[in-house]
């Protein structure tokens, strides 16, 4: 194993033994999408053509929304507890560093995923006619996109009540727009066309994909244009960890 | 890379911080205002000064994290701030940089997974051997400290970069600090130490009295209580500053 995947690894592990000491949020992260799934199902206990419509993609909403707010919050702690600064004078490279988050919060959002598709499609009975492994290869790509929002959040503010600001302030429009309330198609075409902007849209694209339509090949696009966001994210937040400071 | 092969004449130990006219200029104030000096490659240099004078300042720009540094400063021969120099250095921040939702040793551990460093004996060296299973967020601020301390250690490193590293510690713990530093610098290493408690100026072999961003003087412990004619630090450093203007 190289010097630099050793240097990830012992990052990842690092990040995932702060989780431990913290089992609350750990539990947090896992039981909450599971209630709110449950929660939707009994809202649409007559309904079940609508629960299988807004059930899918907030499976891919909560990793954006878990994974940004860890990693929004872990990265300013770094920055602002000096931890950052000393990590920057070793030989620990930024795309190190970064690798291994992204492999913590990447596992991370996998065993969020898995446990709350398992309840969704299992036992609430989301019908769903693509592969459920898909489900959890598009609930991690979102992960990484969150992750890569985070980094940028991070460098934006100064304090932990700025940066959970930047929840509301760049997913919430993703999520009007995404196609969740409103099919895209059916949108006024200036919206239509902002929503093809906007990375989320590509998610919920990827379940309705995997839900309603049985397109493998056309959730695997999604997959790939949500990543290719994410990897976006994450080179523009590698740009704002500088080493040299004021 | 041993220290003394660094040096640019044969046969000559080459100093392990070497600066010529370094200013940095920070939201428009002058933080260093053209420091010219050379720190020997072993041994302790003390950084005095008020607060504010610029001591982390000069610290950062060696380690090579501070921006806008202008002038020439080499470190163990190489520019400050070369990718080289991360294996040579052990930097520690003002403040203790370490994980408080890690223990002791997950702290260690992970910085020398980094390092390419062992922990053996570290945690002995700093006397945290009983907290190494605790919570850094538990400790006390000293235990926090050393905690720090203890990861700037982590494989030997030629030069050793020390903030403040006894601010607001117990007259007791101050001096096991100052016998450890010591025993670092018999060992080979270079430490650089900032502090502004002058009583600990007597343990440095060399000093650098920074004003204002500044260099008020570099001389030893001795020279500076000879020419001040007094054995209280504080009095010989006022003196020295009066002396100049």
């Amino acid at each position: 194993m190289s010097a630099a995947a050793a240097r990830s690894l012992a990052t990842a592990r690092r990040v995932l033994e702060q989780l431990r000491h913290d089992p609350r949020t750990v539990a947090l992260m896992i039981g909450v999408p599971c209630v709110l799934e449950t929660l939707l199902r009994l809202v649409y206990a007559h309904h079940r053509a609508s629960f299988d419509q807004a059930g899918a993609p907030l499976l891919a909403i909560f990793p954006l929304m878990t994974v940004f707010l860890i990693t929004s919050i872990a990265l300013l702690r770094e920055r602002v507890s000096g931890t950052l600064e000393r990590l920057l004078t070793t030989p620990l490279g930024r795309l190190e560093l970064l690798g291994g988050y992204a492999l913590a919060f990447g596992l991370l959002a996998a065993a969020q995923a898995v446990i709350a598709s398992a309840l969704t499609l299992g036992p609430l009975g989301l019908h769903v006619r693509g592969s459920s492994l898909l489900v959890v290869l598009l609930a991690v790509a979102v992960a990484l996109l969150g992750m890569g929002l985070g980094l940028l959040a991070s460098a934006f503010a100064r304090s932990e009540f700025q940066v959970v600001q930047f929840l509301p302030a760049t997913i919430l429009p993703q999520l009007l727009l995404c196609g969740l309330l409103v099919a895209r198609s059916r949108m006024p075409a200036a919206l239509h066309a902002v929503s093809d902007l906007l990375p989320l849209s590509y998610a919920v694209d990827g379940m309705h994909h995997l839900t309603l339509q049985a397109s493998a090949s056309g959730a695997r696009g999604d997959i790939a244009i949500v990543l290719a966001f994410a990897a976006g994210a994450l080179i523009l937040g590698a740009g704002t960890l500088r080493r040299r400071t004021e | 890379m041993g220290r003394t092969e660094l040096g640019r004449e044969p046969g000559a130990r080459c100093a392990a911080v070497a600066a010529r006219d370094v200013r940095v200029r920070r939201r428009g104030i002058e933080a260093l205002r053209g420091l010219s000096f050379e720190i020997a490659a072993g041994g302790i240099t003390g950084l005095f000064g008020p607060s504010g004078s610029g001591k982390s300042t000069l610290i950062r720009a060696i380690a090579g994290v501070q921006a806008a540094v202008v002038g020439e400063l080499t470190v163990l021969g190489l520019p400050a701030g070369s990718p080289s120099l991360r294996h040579q250095l052990g930097y520690m921040t003002q403040a203790p940089s370490v994980y408080e939702d890690l223990t002791v040793e997950e702290n260690l551990r992970y910085f020398a997974a980094i390092c390419g460093a062992r922990t053996d004996g570290l945690l002995e060296r700093v006397g945290l051997l009983e907290q190494a299973s605790q919570l850094v967020r538990r400790l006390s601020g000293g235990q926090r400290t050393r905690v720090s301390l203890a990861a700037a250690l982590l494989g030997k490193p030629p030069l050793l970069l020390l903030d403040e590293p006894t601010v607001g510690l117990d007259p007791l713990l101050r001096r096991e600090l100052w016998r450890l530093f010591r025993e670092l610098a018999d060992e080979g290493a270079a430490l650089m130490i900032s502090s502004h408690v002058l009583e600990e100026a007597g343990r440095c072999d060399d000093l650098l009295l920074l004003r204002e961003g500044s260099l008020v003087a570099q001389l030893s412990p001795a020279q500076l209580t000879a020419r001040a004619h007094t054995h209280d630090m504080d009095e010989a450093f006022v003196r020295l500053i009066e002396e100049r203007r």
